[in-house]
């Protein structure tokens, strides 16, 4: 019997190399850190203006170093020659990993039901595995805020770098608290109901947020005051609104809305950005007066009157520019985020100049966030978030060679780009000899 | 008061020669462009004349009296855009009432005030393929537009010489509406090919009753009684002569290459497939035995049938021989599609001349046209576009855009507000935060008023 077992196990030990051994084809591309100097390049540092011939430094996760004759004997390092260095791109605005296949239910994480639930945490929702991020990041954008929607106060949103295996390690520094500013304007076309309606609606909805955010002041109040406050989290986190750690990203879009959004702003005194402004070109003075930040966007949308011209939303962020508003543009997708750099060209092309535009989904984005210490711009202790492409990332025809995440060389490979390795020349073709 | 009845009747008649009279064409010189021709080339410093909407003549220092000169130096003209699949100008979409609608005709509810016709003009864009929606799985007869953007004649705006075609649809969107939200077949990609050779079938055997009717009167003294009339089935027998072209929604590769069997199995050659998200899935199928794929440049993941998915899809089909085009299916994306074509050079890097294929010849070989249009050579209708810089480029903005050598966009010389008509009932303009841009479930909303509300927001 002992032996028998003996014999077990030496028959075990004998195939476990066998066991060991099972092969896998190819190699799995991870994430990775380390030193890279990227070199002879045209670093487009944002901030700074270009340099001919530069080069970057990247060591735990920072910039080390930007400029020209950089050495550094141990870093691996990348030829760029003729090549561009950008800091990575960032969409203000997103769903990405917050939906997977719009159309199931199941897999929209975005919209919690009820009009109030500002404590929704975007962040909780993210997932770090959607096969849409690296889809995305491939593409040069590297963060993205993913902000909840649906009620007046639908959640919080949180800025993401878009590599990491937890939200944690995600995390970009910042967050926001949704408010659907209560609206004039029509949803869509599919949007039947009457004038009256949607005024009574947007009366109900103007007189709900007040009556809330009263409340949230006299929770705040009641917290300084040190009171015994039983379990209300909705109000736990707007009092962080109220008590100005936590911003407002108010969405709102109709030209009326957006002044009454601004005079409700200033009344309450509260911390606030603007996002959607779809028609804020046409009160952009106003705007630039009250000296509120927007996130516009998408770029690539229809006017939104038929008597409008025909290029109004791709002429609002540069009118809105050059009236002085510090202007943020976002693509308010989810699997299609990689279309940032081409909203921002449109946006480039139709009055906002290329170095605007470049601003608008770089540095400034960094700013309104309060995060510029750490990304937007390539300069020495910034995260070492940015890309190298063949061109100006605005444009189709350029490639995107390298990705950088916070100091992670992320693979240059998502599904879209296995299924074109793998289909380009079927294998067997149309006949199967 | 007979002198009014005179007059009278003297507008009737004038009346009734304005409404025979052709479509408006025009006569045009554009000197010293950058010809984008797409299928001969670019060709550098050279004019392009016009005569009653024909290009007359291709060449250098052409001159031409009494004919309106452009200025194209440093500027690029380019064929007009094509939509193979687009919804612009209809009143409706979908009639949603049975898988199969064949009888149904897209040209019966053009809608000429449709202010998205200018904005899609606006981007360049001259023909679109107006198409029933994905409802059935055979659905009604499509209508090809020339965006003559200014008449209040729907049928100015048909291209008549262009000939016709049907809108069938596989997948998720049928089976949802019969099987799902009527409890008819079909519910499965089983049922969609069932209903499909079923209708085969039956249109083939109503040719048989109608083919032995007409054999039955050349006997002497017979006096048959005829068939039945049957537009449905009429117009699937057109099919199967080869006289209409089908134009299938589509998505997955397995329902793709099922389809692709059955009509090799009728013998019908004239299908393009649309969409077509797993088209690179069975490239070397699609090339072999179609008349190709019109697809989107980069969208995904908008319902499960689109999940596996990718950009590169235009890049693999046009790689494998597969006649290959980009469309929009949306009244947004319309207005740049010169710029989705554009993103097949970032995913899989084709180079101009097949990128620029994917919006000219090419959808213009899908619709049956690609001998009146889809490049710039002499004998073909002028339709074209004049952009400030390279098309393929995210700064170039289309300046002039010419249907049969008229000008119906300017950019310099077009007011703001381009609308033909404004609602009297209309007290305060409405705004819409969004178009519902993506068209192809239009009018099938009410069977689904409990699945969701964000069902509707990405439905082709």
């Amino acid at each position: 019997m002992k032996d028998m077992k003996k014999l077990l196990y030496s028959l075990i030990l004998a195939l476990l190399p066998i066991l060991v051994q099972a092969q896998f084809d190819g190699e799995f591309v991870k994430p990775r850190t380390g030193k890279f100097l990227l070199q002879n390049a045209t670093v487009v540092t944002v901030t700074k203006g270009n340099i001919e011939n530069g080069s970057v430094l990247i060591e735990n996760g920072k910039i080390l170093a930007v400029g020209k004759n950089i050495q550094a004997n141990d870093a691996e390092v990348i030829d760029c020659s003729g090549q561009f260095i950008y800091p990575g791109m960032m969409d203000a605005g997103s769903r990405l990993g917050l939906v997977e296949v719009n159309s199931l239910p199941e897999t929209q994480d975005y919209a919690e039901i009820g009009q109030v639930t500002p404590n929704m945490q975007a962040l909780v929702a993210v997932n770090p595995n959607s096969v849409a991020i690296p889809v995305t990041r491939v593409s040069g954008v590297t963060t993205t805020l993913a902000v909840p929607s649906g009620g007046l106060f639908p959640g919080t949103a949180a800025l993401i770098n878009l590599n990491g295996y937890t939200p944690d390690q995600m995390y970009a520094g910042f967050k926001g608290v949704v408010l659907n500013f209560p609206s004039s304007a029509r949803r869509s076309t599919w949007d039947r109901r009457s004038d009256e309606d949607i005024k009574k609606e947007a009366e109900a909805a103007q007189k709900t947020l007040n009556e809330i955010w009263g409340r949230a002041e006299t929770y705040h109040q009641l917290q300084k005051a040190k009171a015994e406050l039983q379990y209300y989290p909705e109000m736990e986190q707007l009092s962080k609104v109220v008590a100005g750690e936590l911003p407002l990203l108010v969405e709102v879009n109709a030209a009326t809305d957006i002044l009454s959004a601004i005079e409700w702003i200033q009344s309450k005194n509260a911390k606030a950005i603007l996002m959607g402004v779809a028609e804020g070109w046409r009160v952009a003075d106003k705007i630039a007066a009250a000296g509120l930040p927007v996130i516009v966007g998408p770029m690539l949308s229809i006017p939104t009157r038929q008597s409008d011209r025909y290029d109004a939303a791709y002429t609002n962020p540069g009118k809105m520019a050059k009236a002085g508003v510090k202007v943020v543009i976002r693509s308010n997708d989810a699997e299609n985020t990689r279309n940032l750099p081409f909203n921002a060209g449109f946006a480039a092309a139709y009055g906002m100049g290329k170095e605007e535009a470049l601003k608008a989904i770089t540095i400034n984005a960094a700013e309104v966030f309060g995060v510029a210490d750490k990304m937007g711009s390539i300069e020495v202790g910034k995260d070492a978030t940015l890309f190298v492409s063949t061109g100006d990332p605005f444009e189709t025809k350029s490639q995107i060679l390298h990705v950088f995440i916070d100091g992670y060389r992320v693979p240059m490979s998502s599904r879209h780009i296995k299924l074109y390795q793998e289909f380009l020349e079927r294998s067997p073709g149309l006949e199967k000899n | 008061m007979k002198m009014i009845k005179y007059i009278l009747s003297a507008f009737l008649i004038l009346g009734c020669f304005v409404t025979i009279a052709q479509t408006q064409k025009g006569s045009v010189l554009i000197k010293n462009a950058t010809v984008l021709t797409v299928t001969n080339g670019t060709l550098e410093n050279t004019d392009v004349l016009v005569e009653n909407g024909i290009i007359k003549r291709i060449g250098k220092n052409l001159n031409a009296s009494n004919i309106q000169c452009i200025d194209g130096t440093g500027k690029y003209l380019m064929p007009g855009i094509i939509d193979a699949h687009s919804h612009v100008a209809l009143d409706a979409v979908n009639e949603a009432t049975a898988p199969i609608t064949s009888e149904v005709k897209m040209g019966d509810v053009v809608n000429p005030y449709d202010i998205g016709i200018y904005r899609a003009l606006a981007g360049g864009v001259t023909i679109s393929h107006a198409m029933h929606g994905s409802a059935n799985a055979i659905g009604g007869q499509n209508i090809t537009l020339k965006h003559r953007y200014g008449t209040s004649n729907p049928e100015d705006l048909h291209m008549k010489d262009a000939p016709r075609t049907i809108k069938f649809a596989l997948g998720e969107n049928p089976t949802r509406v019969h099987g799902r939200g009527n409890g008819i077949q079909p519910r499965t990609r089983m049922g969609v090919d069932a209903v499909i050779r079923n209708g085969f079938n039956e249109a083939i055997q109503y040719k048989k009753a109608w083919a032995d009717y007409e054999n039955a009167q050349k006997q002497k003294g017979a006096k048959p009684v005829p068939p039945k009339y049957d537009s449905r089935l009429a117009t699937l027998a057109d099919v199967l002569d080869g006289k209409i072209i089908i134009h299938c929604h589509s998505y997955r590769a397995d329902e793709i290459y099922a389809l692709i069997n059955t009509c090799r199995e009728f013998g019908i050659k004239n299908i393009v497939f649309s969409h077509v998200n797993e088209g690179f899935k069975v490239a070397p199928e699609l090339a072999e035995y179609t008349m190709g794929a019109s697809v989107f440049a980069d969208w995904w993941a908008y319902k499960f049938e689109v999940y596996y998915s990718t950009a590169y899809n235009a890049a693999i089909l046009m790689e494998n021989g597969v006649i290959t085009s980009i469309n929009s299916d949306s009244g947004e994306l319309i207005r740049h599609l010169y710029h989705e074509a554009g993103k097949a050079q970032r995913y899989g890097q084709l180079d101009d001349d097949q990128t620029l294929a994917l919006i000219t010849i090419n959808p213009a070989k899908q619709l049956g046209i690609a001998d009146k249009v889809g490049s710039i050579e002499e004998g073909k209708q002028a339709d074209l576009v004049l952009f400030d810089g390279h098309p393929l480029s995210v700064y170039a903005i289309p300046q002039m855009t010419f249907v049969d050598g008229v000008k119906y966009f300017d950019i310099n010389e077009d007011p703001d507000d381009m609308r033909l008509k404004v609602s009297a009932s209309e007290a305060l303009e409405p705004i819409f935060l969004r178009e519902h841009e993506h068209r192809c479930m239009h009018g099938v909303d009410f069977f689904f008023t409990n699945f969701g509300r964000n069902l509707f927001n990405h439905t082709h």
